[in-house]
């Protein structure tokens, strides 16, 4: 089952690349069949259940490769599988790519599969940059114009993270000899780990939690590149704005969510040790990234680019609550500020694509245009079409009832618990986030319509049918949160039970 | 009864939820199924009200589970106790003839459908916020009310100041918000709770009360002193107190059924509730303590300013507007004042009589064909005698006309509560000075566009509304009017109610202490208050361009108040253009000082990518090219392969890629 997943879709990436002559029309809907397909199997494992599956690859045990699903890893392959499926439709629709666009699509997923659900670092690490160069390409080769540097931006920013990412593990590998996540977390329990650094580097053992710091605050960078943590989102801004608009769905639905997993994955339960030591740090860094985002998406007039900084910000309180986490306290705190992070994250990712979506379609229908003055009035012209974006809108803002209110509420209860300064704080991000968003609303949906001889035509079945079920997806999240999220529990259980022994 | 308590709210939700998807044509069945719902609603609620009667009642329905995080199970509820019943039963009587007054007010208006959709999705809201009973559901279904007021507020969004108030209304509102989520955390993360009423263990019961009032925090406040303050923010946001009641003014861009449900009548006084409702955490300071002293003054305040500010305005809208920031803030001097049920009573009270002035403005405008300015009107009485008599009921109930109106005996309790406040005089004082106010300019709007002569000339045919929007005007001018019965000192049957005890009949209750005293006092407000206005405006000019007589005798001090002492001026200099600078200057720096390091980065990159070219050029490729040299003849036939198209090599590189990975996953064991 966890190898197909991360197998269909590079046979499918495979077999478009040899139908020569297949037009990009032919090429999309057979990328959308297949993406169709994967989404409904990446919801099939059943995480209450959790699946492992081992590979050696020398004989030597520390190199045996796991990969698992349990119920965080599930919902992040649901998320991947919605939001691929999404993003595809989307290029179809608005006639953009070829048949190499959508083969270089269905290879992100596929390493996004792997990322995961790998638990051992090696397959991990080579997931994750196997999404780099597919992402690479597309903003570069079809992206806007000034997409050649953006996507160059893109691809020195991550990969300067990665290998910081990778001297942290080779030292864990150096040191004790594995690079099995679970199984350095046992030792991490043990606080095993610095003793082990210390004498694998000759030093005197006071040193090792120092090393340990280090090696901690590398995969940390590695790590915030993607979400990513102010002040490593130099290179997002452009990168989303650039990238042709389903790819930034992607980008912001997906790949910042593997900084997130990666956080919960890796960097908590490894490093239990030292999280109190780098919280101070990431913390006033977390609170940062939250203003921000908010702060700078209130002075952009290109609707892309604003929405790139909303979701600095909203990514900002995953963030933030990993960041209060690290600092500790009381069980309870610890376990709403993680729940609020996966749940966030789900979300965060369905509304993103869906708002990003809704741009494309502006962008579509005012021909490439979309600045914040370049429309108003489309309420007029385009009302259904209003009444979706604008529930995504307000999704966005964290309006109860709606997917993010939740996440939103369990985070800053968290972290209210845990650090109330930095709650109180980031409540501001809460406010201008709304300021922003609902000027794009008033700016683009209210006012007298601007262009009366030719209004742009309201939404075609297939865009209602795409944003309506994005929709959907948020009023379940937000009414009925235990249906999607009850599976994660024993696993967040699980991460609580580490971080809190 | 607790199985039914969830459909109140349940009931206009849905109505509200099929009307989403109804097409914009089928206005007519839209108007059908939020009348429907709201009017299962009412019926429930009617039932509820019945079962609160007997003294004492608190009905808990079962709670149910929402979803749990790591060990917790997060429930949410309903509550039926006489505050909730009394909320809801006051909501959906007055919201059901708004409904119907709105099928005549709205009959013309093409997205009539849409409007029933957004008035349902509200009733629903609002019913939620008041029957919840946990506070996050009243959190929750909060914002929810403010989305409604929001999507009302700019309902004509084709009309930009309309689309400008409703974003207005929603960031300001939010402020508060911010500020209710902070304390409804604080009070969660204290007492481990949030559910009001649970066997014992709920936030309004002992156990929490006691750890609550045991702890103290920044600036030796108690945690229940903090949050409360917090949640009184909360409540100033969506209340219209001072300094957060400028939205509110504005919020009459919306339709005036609008105005008169979400804007005056219900919403508006959500914030009153949530501060009834959160009382025993608000005393637990004792009566002067941080969070009642505050709300006591913040009420005296807004009481006061919002009464002068609407003394020199001109939009009959606006003045009933600042009215009712005013009157809103006479029920937070009662909650501060300890005063619970005089804060409802008069709550209660004003959304009959201020729904009615509403609906009586809303049938004036529409007789005048749209005009809103108060100088343009005059002698409407003949014109339209029906709205004139509902007017003239809910302006003397707002003003305080003595023994027959609701609003004079609710007004009376205010007073009581204030005057017996051992934390000082202030709030008492502010409140009378409000209320004389608030009888002279309800007098001056009465006589500017009842009285004296038409002065518009636009404005020639003035008619009469349809019975479907004056038959709702003769139902709340009733209500406002009959609802005196049951709160006088004399039978006093509200207060015990609310306090959960049986109601006796006060035969002596002017004779006690001060109690005359008081009643005489509000005599004399409301005689001064209508005297000096009609001294000044029984003779207003024919000529609806002259200025308004005061105005004229105070300049500068009238159009101080005319531009309500300047708070939107200072909230655009203080806060939007400081906020628009900074964030131009964060933006600035993202482009000047981080992009150019990003770029930076890419050169380093790039220089030590040619450094290391030119060392493989200059250092070893001479050699390898020399071996290479033999080697190019045989290459050629294999060149064909290389035919320098990406796409290609990207289609073998795949492929390779491909090949390995099923080698390698086939070869693994499982």
């Amino acid at each position: 089952m966890l190898s197909a997943l991360i197998l269909l879709p590079l046979v499918g990436a495979v077999l478009l690349g040899l139908q020569r002559g297949l037009d990009a029309r032919g090429a999309g809907r057979q990328a959308g069949i297949w993406a169709l397909v994967i989404a409904f199997l990446a919801a099939i494992p059943n995480p209450s259940k959790p699946a492992e599956w081992t590979l050696a690859w020398m004989d030597d045990g520390a190199f045996s490769f796991r990969f698992a699903i349990d119920g965080i890893s599930w919902l992040f392959l649901v998320l991947t599988g919605v939001v691929t499926l999404l993003a595809i439709l989307a290029s179809l629709l608005w006639e953009k790519g070829s048949r190499a666009y959508f083969a270089l699509i269905l290879v992100i997923e596929s390493a996004l599969f792997g990322v995961f659900t790998a638990r051992h670092f090696i397959p991990w690490f080579l997931f994750w940059e196997m999404t780099l160069i597919p992402a690479f390409l597309l903003i570069h080769l079809w992206g806007g114009t000034g997409a050649r540097k953006a996507a160059l931006r893109f691809f020195i920013a991550t990969l300067g993270g990665s290998a910081f990412l990778l001297v942290g593990f080779l030292a864990l590998q150096f040191a004790v000899g594995t690079m099995d996540f679970d199984a350095l977390a046992k030792l991490a329990t043990r606080s095993e780990l610095a003793p082990k650094l210390a004498t694998a580097f000759g030093l005197p053992a006071v040193a090792g939690h120092n090393l340990l710091v280090m090696v901690a605050l590398a995969v940390l960078l590695g790590l915030a590149v993607k979400i990513p943590i102010v002040p490593l989102h130099i290179w997002l801004p452009a990168a989303y704005t650039e990238a042709p608009t389903p790819v930034t769905m992607i980008l912001t639905g997906l790949l910042s969510k593997m900084g997130v997993y990666g956080l919960l994955r890796i960097f908590l339960p490894v490093f239990p040790e030292v999280l109190p030591s780098l919280a101070p740090l990431l913390l006033g860094l977390s609170v940062a990234t939250v203003l921000l985002g908010a702060v700078a998406a209130l002075a952009q007039t290109d609707l892309k680019r604003m929405m790139a900084y909303s979701s600095v910000n909203h990514l900002g309180y995953c963030a933030l609550a990993i960041a209060a986490v690290a600092a500790g306290g009381g069980r309870e705190e610890i376990s709403s500020a993680i729940t609020g992070v996966v749940y966030q994250a789900f979300n965060h990712g369905i509304i993103a694509a869906a708002l990003f979506f809704g741009i494309g379609i502006l962008e579509q229908r005012s021909g490439g245009r979309r600045g914040l003055s370049d429309f108003g009035g489309l309420r007029s012209a385009m009302p259904v079409f209003c009444g979706l974006f604008g529930i995504a809108t307000f999704a966005s803002l964290g309006l109860p009832g709606l997917g993010g209110f939740v996440g939103e509420f369990l985070i800053f209860n968290g972290v209210f618990g845990l650090k109330p300064l930095a709650a109180s704080l980031s409540a501001i991000g809460l406010l201008l986030t709304a300021v922003f968003l609902l000027r794009m609303i008033r700016k683009v949906f209210a006012g007298p319509l601007r262009n009366t001889t030719h209004p742009p035509a309201d939404l075609c079945p297939s865009e209602r049918g795409l944003l309506g079920a994005a929709v959907a997806i948020m009023f379940l999240t937000g009414l009925l949160p235990a249906v999607l999220f009850s599976t994660a529990n024993p696993a967040i259980l699980e991460l609580v039970k580490i971080l809190h022994p | 009864m607790p199985a039914l308590l969830a459909w109140i709210p349940l009931a206009p939700l849905l109505a509200a939820g099929v009307i989403a998807f109804l097409p914009d044509g089928r206005g007519k069945l839209a108007s059908k199924l939020a009348v429907g719902g709201l009017f299962v609603s009412l019926i429930i609620a009617l039932g509820a009200l019945l079962c609160t009667l007997k003294p004492g009642t608190v009905i808990v329905a079962p709670s149910f589970e929402w979803f749990s995080y790591g060990d917790v199970l997060l429930k949410l509820g309903f509550l039926l106790d006489p505050l909730s019943a009394g909320m809801a039963g006051m909501v959906t009587f007055v919201a059901m003839w708004i409904f119907i007054y709105s099928l005549g007010y709205m009959k013309e208006d093409q997205r009539f459908g849409r409007f029933f959709g957004f008035l349902s999705l509200f009733c629903g809201a609002m019913l939620a916020v008041v029957l919840s009973n946990s506070l996050l559901l009243l959190f929750m279904a909060w914002e929810l009310v403010g989305l409604a007021s929001y999507l009302l507020i700019g309902f004509h969004y084709q009309r930009p100041s309309a689309a400008a108030a409703a974003q207005k209304a929603f960031i300001t509102t939010r402020v508060g918000d911010m500020a209710f989520l902070l304390g409804l955390i604080w009070l969660y993360r204290q007492t481990g709770t949030l559910l009001f009423f649970d066997e014992g263990r709920g936030l309004l019961e002992t156990g929490a009360l006691d750890s609550l009032a045991g702890t103290t925090t920044i600036g030796g406040l108690t945690v229940s002193a903090a949050a409360s303050l917090l949640l009184l923010v909360g409540a100033m946001g969506k209340s219209g107190q001072v300094p957060l009641h400028v939205w509110l003014p504005d919020a009459m861009e919306g339709p005036t059924p609008v105005s008169a449900l979400i804007h005056a009548a219900t919403m508006v006084a959500a914030g009153v509730f949530l501060v009834a409702r959160m009382m025993p955490v608000f005393e637990l300071g004792g009566a002067t303590g941080p969070a009642m002293t505050a709300t006591a003054w913040i009420g005296g305040i807004t009481a006061l300013y919002a009464a002068l500010v609407a003394v020199a305005q001109y939009d009959f809208k606006r003045i009933l507007a600042y009215s009712t920031v005013s009157q809103l803030g006479f029920m937070m001097v009662a909650l501060g004042t300890g005063g619970v049920a005089a804060a409802m009573f008069h709550l209660i009270a004003h959304a009959f009589f201020k729904a009615l002035l509403f609906l009586s403005a809303g049938s004036v405008i529409h007789g005048c064909h749209e005009e809103q300015d108060i100088r343009k009107m005059g002698g409407l009485r003949k014109a339209m005698p029906k709205t004139f008599l509902a007017y003239a009921i809910g302006m003397m109930a707002l003003a305080g006309f003595p023994f027959l109106f609701s609003g004079f005996w609710s007004k009376e309790a205010i007073f009581h509560s204030a005057q017996v406040w051992p934390g000082g005089m202030g709030p008492f004082v502010l409140t009378v000075c409000a209320a004389l106010l608030t009888a002279f300019y309800m007098t001056r709007q009465a006589l500017l566009v009842f009285f004296g002569e038409p002065r518009k000339p636009g404005v020639d045919h003035p008619h009469e509304s349809p019975p479907v929007m004056t038959v709702p005007l003769f139902v709340l001018a009733a209500s406002a009017v009959l609802l005196s019965l049951i709160g006088t000192p004399f039978w006093p049957w509200f207060e015990e109610w609310i306090h959960g005890q049986a109601a006796e009949f006060h035969g002596g209750a002017l004779g006690e202490h001060g109690a005359i005293g008081l009643l005489l006092l509000s005599l004399v407000i409301v005689s001064v208050g209508v005297g000096a206005s009609w001294m000044i405006y029984r003779k207003v000019s024919s000529d609806s361009a002259a200025p308004d007589p005061l105005g004229a005798k105070f300049g500068g001090l009238w159009g101080f108040l005319e531009r309500a002492m300047g708070f939107d001026a200072l909230y655009q200099k203080c806060v939007v253009e400081p906020l628009a600078f900074f964030a131009g200057g964060v933006d600035m720096v993202e482009r000047m000082v981080f992009a150019p390091l990003m770029t930076f980065a890419m050169s380093c990159a790039r220089a030590c990518g040619l450094i290391s070219k030119a060392t493989d050029e200059r250092a070893l490729n001479p050699g390898f090219d020399a071996t290479c040299g033999g080697l190019k003849g045989r290459a050629a036939s294999v060149s064909s392969s290389q035919t320098g198209r990406p796409q290609a090599y990207l289609r073998v590189i795949g492929l390779g890629v491909f090949v390995l990975l099923v080698l390698y996953f086939w070869l693994g064991k499982s």
